[in-house]
C-alpha cells in the first residue's frame, strides 16, 4: 500500500494505511498518539479534537487524505505545559478524564482564536465536547483561568 | 409505626454464599469464598502490607483496591492513609491494586469490587489503620536509633523528628521501620487532630496525566502481536446468530478471522478501522425466535395495566409489601391527590464505550481493561477459559466513566472478549472495541419504570395514607445472588424508608417485577433516579393541595419522622440559596441515598418551552468529609449527570430494535446547558458516606417543583423534553 505522508506535531511522519481511513485511528493505532479519544464516530462527541492548521477538528471524520500537506496537532503536541492544561490541573477539571484531550484541543483552538472568550464564545466553542462526567462548570472555569494567564504571557512576550 | 419490609439488598453474606457456590467452594468447609477465590494469587506484600509501599527514597504509595472512574476516590483513599502516617501528602502517589478478592475485598461486598458508593466507608477504618501501623514502625525505627522513647517521637510530613533536634526522613528510616513488626492495632488520631482530611489540600492526584493524554484507558492499551476484534451483534435482545457469510469480511486488508461466539460474530483484525470495516461487510442471519420483540411502548402499557388493576399479575410479577403501616384496608377520606409516573429505559452511556484486553491461553489468563468488580469478572473468565478464578490476573486501568455499567453480573463484555482471545489461543491479546452503536444498543439500561401514587390529606394537610405501587423489571433477576424474601430492593429503595412514608400513618406500598426480555442493570443512583423523583415531586404537589409552602412542609414532615439529617441539609440549602434571581424560580429537593443526605435548590425558567437551570445550590451531609474539593466535583457532575437524563435521556424500542444508536439520538446535557453548582458541606463526625451517587437523583424532581410553581403542571414523565 502507498504511504501517505503526515505533519503531526512538528515531524513528518509516514502511514501506511489506506488514504480514506479516519486520523482517529491512524493517529491511535498505527502511531500510538493514543491521548486523542474515540468517543461517537460521528463527530457528536468531540472526543477525537485535534487541529488541522490551527482549526479544532474531529478527527473522526477526517479521512488522512484530506489531512495531507496540513499541520496537524494532538494533545501529545500541546507539550505538557500549555495554559490550558496547566489550569485543567489547578482546578482538577477531570473526572474519569476520557473527554478532557477533546476539550483541551477544542479550548485551544477558541483561545488561539478568541484570547478573552466571552461565555458566549465559549458555549459556541464548546457545545460540541461532551462530558458524561459533567465536568463543565470546570471546564469553563478553568478557560477562562488560562485566558488571564496566557494573555499575561502573551502582553510580556510582546 | 409504619416499617419498611426487609428489602433485598445483597448484603455481604449473600455475596459470599454466591461466590462460594460459584466457584465450587461450598464443598471446601472451613474455607472462605475469598481465599477460595485467591488460590493462584500473589499473596506477599512488603513490609508495610498490602495498601502502603515506601520506597527507599521514602516516596510512600497507596494502595487503591478501587477503581478510578471519575469518582475521585483515589484522592480521598490516599489521604485516609497519609493522614494517620503523617506523610508528605505531596509526594503521595496512588497505584491501583491487582484482583486478589481475599485481600482487597470491598468490606461491604465480601467480593473485590467498587460501587454503591461504597469506596471511602469501606475503606475508612482499613486505611487508617494501615497509615497508622506504619507510621507506628517509623516512630519505633527513630526511638531506637535515637534511644528515646516512642513517646516522644513526632512525625511529620514524612519527617520523623525528636525535641532533641534529631530528625530523619522516612527514607532514612525505611530499612529499619520495614523491620519492625506492624503493630495489629494501632492508636489511631483523634479526628480533631487530623491536619489533611477534610481540607482543600485533598486534591486528585490523576489531573496532570488527564489533561495530556497519557492517562491509559483500556482503549489505549497496544501489546506486541495483539488483534483488535469487534462484534456483529443480534439486533434483537436474545437474537442468536443462525448463519453468516463472512467472504466479503475476510477480504477487507486487515482482517484475520471471523468466527461465531456465543453473544455474536467476531471479526478479527490487525487494526480497529480494519475490524470496523471487517464488521461492516459481513452478512449475518439472526434468530430471533426467543428475543423480546416487544416495543418500550407496549412494556409500559403493560405496567399501567398492572399498576390500575386492569392486569393481575402473576408468577414472579406477584404484588409484593414493600412497605406498610396502619391499615391499608380503610377507605380514604378527604382530600386525595392522585399522581402516575412514567420514567424511560436510560442508557450510561459512559464517554468511553465498554471495552477490555484479553490474553487467554499458553498458560496465561489475563485481562486489561476498567475492571470494576473484578471478583466477578475472574469468575466469569475463569469460567470460559477453565482457569482458577484466583489465577485470572487482572490489571485494572483508569475507566471513562461507568455509572454502574461495568458491575454486572454477567461480565457482559469482558466474556465476549475472552471467549474471542480463547478462540485466538496462545496468550495472543486482543482488544475488544465497541463503537458507540455496540455500546448503546447493548442494554443493561436502567429500567422502564411505573408509579401510581394515591396520597389522602388528614385535617392538617398532612399525608394521612399513602398508598404506592411500583411496577418495574428487576435489577437483581438471574444474578447469581439467590433471591431473598422480602422484594428486590433496588427497585423501592428512596420510595422504602422515606421519611414521608414514617411520618404517614398508614402505608400502602406494593411493588410489581414482572419480567421482560431487555437487559437492565443499576445506574448511577439505582432505585433512586425514579424513588426520589416520585417522592419529591409528589410532596411538592401535596403541599400545594394543602396550601402549604412546600419547604415549611417538607420541614414538618421531618420533624414528624426525626429526619434530622434531612432537616438539616434543607435547612443549609435553603439559606445558602437566598432569594431566586430576577425571571428565576426555584424549586427544592432532599434525597438520601447510600448514607448521604442531599438537598439541592435549583433555579430554573422556561426558554422556549424548554427548562433552563441557571443555578444549583446542594447541600451534603456525607458524614466526615474527606475532600471537599472532589465531594463539589461529584455534585457538579452528579447534577449534570441527572439532569442530562431528566431533560432529554431515554431509549425506546420499536419491534424490540433500540431506536438510539449515538450521541445524535440519544441526546446528553452539553456546555451551554450546564448550570453553575454550589456546594455546601453539612458538618459532621459521622463516618464518611458515599458521594459518587447521592447528587445525581435529586435535581430531576428539584427541576419539576420548580416548573411546578412555574406553570402550576406537574411533571407526570421523564424526560422534560419529549423528542420532535
Ligand atoms: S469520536 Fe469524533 S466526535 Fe466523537
Ligand atoms: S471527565 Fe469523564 S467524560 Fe469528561
Amino acid at each position: 500500500m502507498a504511504a501517505t505522508s503526515l505533519d503531526i506535531n512538528g515531524k513528518t511522519v509516514s502511514v501506511t494505511a489506506a488514504p480514506d481511513t479516519p486520523l482517529l485511528w491512524v493517529l491511535r493505532d498505527e502511531l500510538q498518539l493514543t491521548g486523542t479519544k474515540y468517543g461517537c464516530g460521528i463527530a457528536q462527541c468531540g472526543a477525537c479534537t485535534v487541529h488541522l492548521n490551527g482549526q479544532a477538528v474531529r478527527s473522526c471524520q477526517t479521512p488522512i487524505a484530506a489531512a495531507v500537506g496540513a499541520k496537524i496537532t494532538t494533545i501529545e503536541g500541546l507539550g505538557g505545559t500549555h495554559p490550558l492544561q496547566e489550569a485543567w490541573v489547578k482546578l482538577d477539571v477531570p473526572q474519569c478524564g476520557y473527554c478532557q484531550s477533546g476539550q483541551i484541543m477544542s479550548a485551544a483552538a477558541l483561545l488561539a482564536e478568541k484570547p478573552k472568550p466571552t461565555d458566549a464564545d465559549i458555549d459556541a466553542a464548546m457545545n460540541g465536547n461532551i462530558c458524561r462526567c459533567g465536568a463543565y462548570q470546570r471546564i469553563r472555569a478553568a478557560i477562562k483561568d488560562a485566558a488571564q494567564n496566557a494573555s499575561g504571557v502573551a502582553v510580556a512576550k510582546a | 409505626m409504619n416499617a419498611p419490609a426487609k428489602g433485598f439488598t445483597p448484603s455481604r453474606r449473600d455475596v459470599l454464599v454466591v461466590t462460594a457456590a460459584t466457584a465450587g467452594g461450598a464443598l471446601l468447609v472451613g474455607c472462605s469464598p475469598a481465599t477460595l477465590l485467591s488460590i493462584g494469587a500473589k499473596t506477599d506484600f512488603g513490609a508495610f502490607g498490602p495498601f502502603i509501599k515506601i520506597a527507599p527514597d521514602g516516596a510512600v504509595t497507596v494502595i487503591s483496591k478501587h477503581i478510578e472512574f471519575g469518582q475521585g476516590n483515589h484522592a480521598g483513599l490516599a489521604a485516609i492513609a497519609a493522614e494517620e502516617l503523617d506523610a508528605d501528602w505531596d509526594k503521595v502517589k496512588v497505584e491501583q491494586a491487582p484482583a486478589i478478592a481475599k485481600v482487597y475485598q470491598n468490606i461491604g461486598m465480601g467480593v473485590q469490587g467498587t460501587g454503591g458508593s461504597s469506596a471511602i466507608a469501606n475503606s475508612w477504618m482499613q486505611l487508617r489503620q494501615a497509615g497508622a501501623a506504619a507510621r507506628a514502625m517509623f516512630v519505633q525505627a527513630a526511638a531506637a536509633r535515637w534511644s528515646v522513647p516512642a513517646g516522644e517521637v513526632t512525625v511529620k510530613n514524612g519527617v520523623v523528628g525528636h525535641a532533641s533536634g534529631k530528625s530523619a526522613t522516612f527514607g532514612e528510616l525505611v530499612a529499619d521501620a520495614a523491620k519492625i513488626k506492624p503493630p495489629e492495632n494501632p492508636t489511631l488520631k483523634d479526628p480533631k487532630a487530623f491536619t489533611l482530611i477534610g481540607t482543600d489540600r485533598v486534591r486528585r492526584k490523576d489531573s496532570a496525566a488527564k489533561s495530556t493524554g497519557t492517562a491509559r484507558y483500556t482503549q489505549d492499551v497496544h501489546l506486541p502481536n495483539m488483534l483488535t476484534a469487534m462484534v456483529a451483534h443480534a439486533p434483537r435482545f436474545g437474537g442468536k446468530v443462525k448463519s453468516f457469510d463472512d467472504k466479503a469480511a475476510r477480504a477487507v486488508p486487515g482482517v484475520v478471522d471471523v468466527f461465531k461466539i456465543p453473544s455474536g460474530v467476531a471479526v478479527v483484525a490487525s487494526s480497529t478501522w480494519a475490524a470496523r470495516q471487517g464488521r461492516d461487510a459481513l452478512k449475518v442471519d439472526w434468530d430471533d425466535a426467543k428475543a423480546e420483540r416487544r416495543s418500550s411502548d407496549e412494556i409500559m402499557a403493560q405496567y399501567h395495566a398492572i399498576a390500575s388493576g386492569q392486569q393481575t399479575p402473576d408468577g414472579e410479577a406477584k404484588w409484593q409489601v414493600f412497605q406498610t403501616g396502619g391499615d391499608p384496608a380503610q377507605p380514604m377520606s378527604g382530600t386525595v391527590v392522585e399522581a402516575a409516573y412514567d420514567f424511560p429505559f436510560l442508557a450510561h452511556a459512559t464517554m468511553e464505550p465498554m471495552n477490555c484486553v484479553a490474553e487467554i491461553g499458553g498458560g496465561k489468563h489475563k485481562l486489561t481493561f476498567g475492571s470494576q468488580i473484578p471478583t466477578v469478572d475472574q469468575l466469569n473468565t475463569g469460567k470460559i477459559a477453565g482457569a482458577l478464578p484466583g489465577s485470572v490476573e487482572i490489571e485494572t486501568l483508569f475507566a471513562g466513566g461507568s455509572f454502574g455499567r461495568r458491575a454486572n453480573f454477567q461480565s457482559d463484555y469482558v466474556s465476549e472478549c475472552v471467549h474471542i482471545a480463547k478462540h485466538v489461543g496462545d496468550g495472543r491479546p486482543v482488544k475488544l472495541v465497541w463503537t458507540r452503536e455496540d455500546d448503546m444498543t447493548a442494554g443493561y439500561y436502567r429500567p422502564m419504570v411505573h408509579h401510581a401514587v394515591k396520597v389522602s390529606l388528614g385535617a392538617d394537610g398532612f399525608p394521612a395514607h399513602w398508598r404506592h405501587r411500583l411496577v418495574t423489571q428487576s435489577i437483581m433477576k438471574g444474578s447469581p445472588i439467590p433471591a431473598g424474601k422480602g422484594p428486590d430492593a433496588t427497585a423501592v429503595e428512596g420510595a422504602m424508608g422515606s421519611p414521608y412514608l414514617k411520618a404517614t400513618p398508614i402505608v400502602d406500598g406494593q411493588v410489581s417485577l414482572p419480567p421482560a426480555g431487555v437487559p437492565v442493570l443499576w445506574w448511577r443512583s439505582v432505585g433512586a433516579t425514579h424513588t426520589a423523583f416520585v417522592m419529591e415531586h409528589t410532596i411538592d404537589q401535596l403541599a400545594r393541595k394543602a396550601g402549604k409552602d412546600p419547604v415549611e412542609y417538607r420541614r414538618a414532615l421531618y420533624q414528624k419522622a426525626k429526619a434530622d439529617r434531612h432537616l438539616a441539609a434543607l435547612n443549609l440549602a435553603v439559606e445558602k440559596a437566598g432569594k431566586a434571581a430576577d425571571g428565576w424560580t426555584q424549586g427544592v429537593a432532599v434525597h438520601e441515598s447510600f448514607g448521604t443526605v442531599v438537598a439541592q435548590v435549583a433555579e430554573v425558567k422556561l426558554d422556549g418551552g424548554v427548562p433552563k437551570v441557571g443555578r444549583v445550590v446542594c447541600a451534603v451531609d456525607c458524614g466526615l468529609a474527606i475532600s471537599p474539593d472532589q465531594i463539589a466535583a461529584q455534585m457538579e457532575g452528579g447534577v449534570c449527570y441527572g439532569l442530562s437524563a431528566a431533560l432529554y435521556g431515554q431509549i425506546t424500542m420499536k419491534n424490540g430494535i433500540v431506536d438510539q444508536k449515538n450521541f445524535d439520538a440519544y441526546r446528553v446535557l452539553r456546555m451551554s446547558e450546564a448550570p453553575t453548582v454550589e456546594t455546601y458541606i453539612v458538618p459532621s463526625a459521622n463516618k464518611p458516606s458515599g458521594i459518587g451517587e447521592p447528587g445525581v437523583p435529586v435535581i430531576a424532581p428539584a427541576v419539576a417543583n420548580a416548573l411546578l410553581a412555574i406553570s402550576g403542571k406537574p411533571t407526570l414523565s421523564l424526560p422534560f423534553v419529549k423528542p420532535a
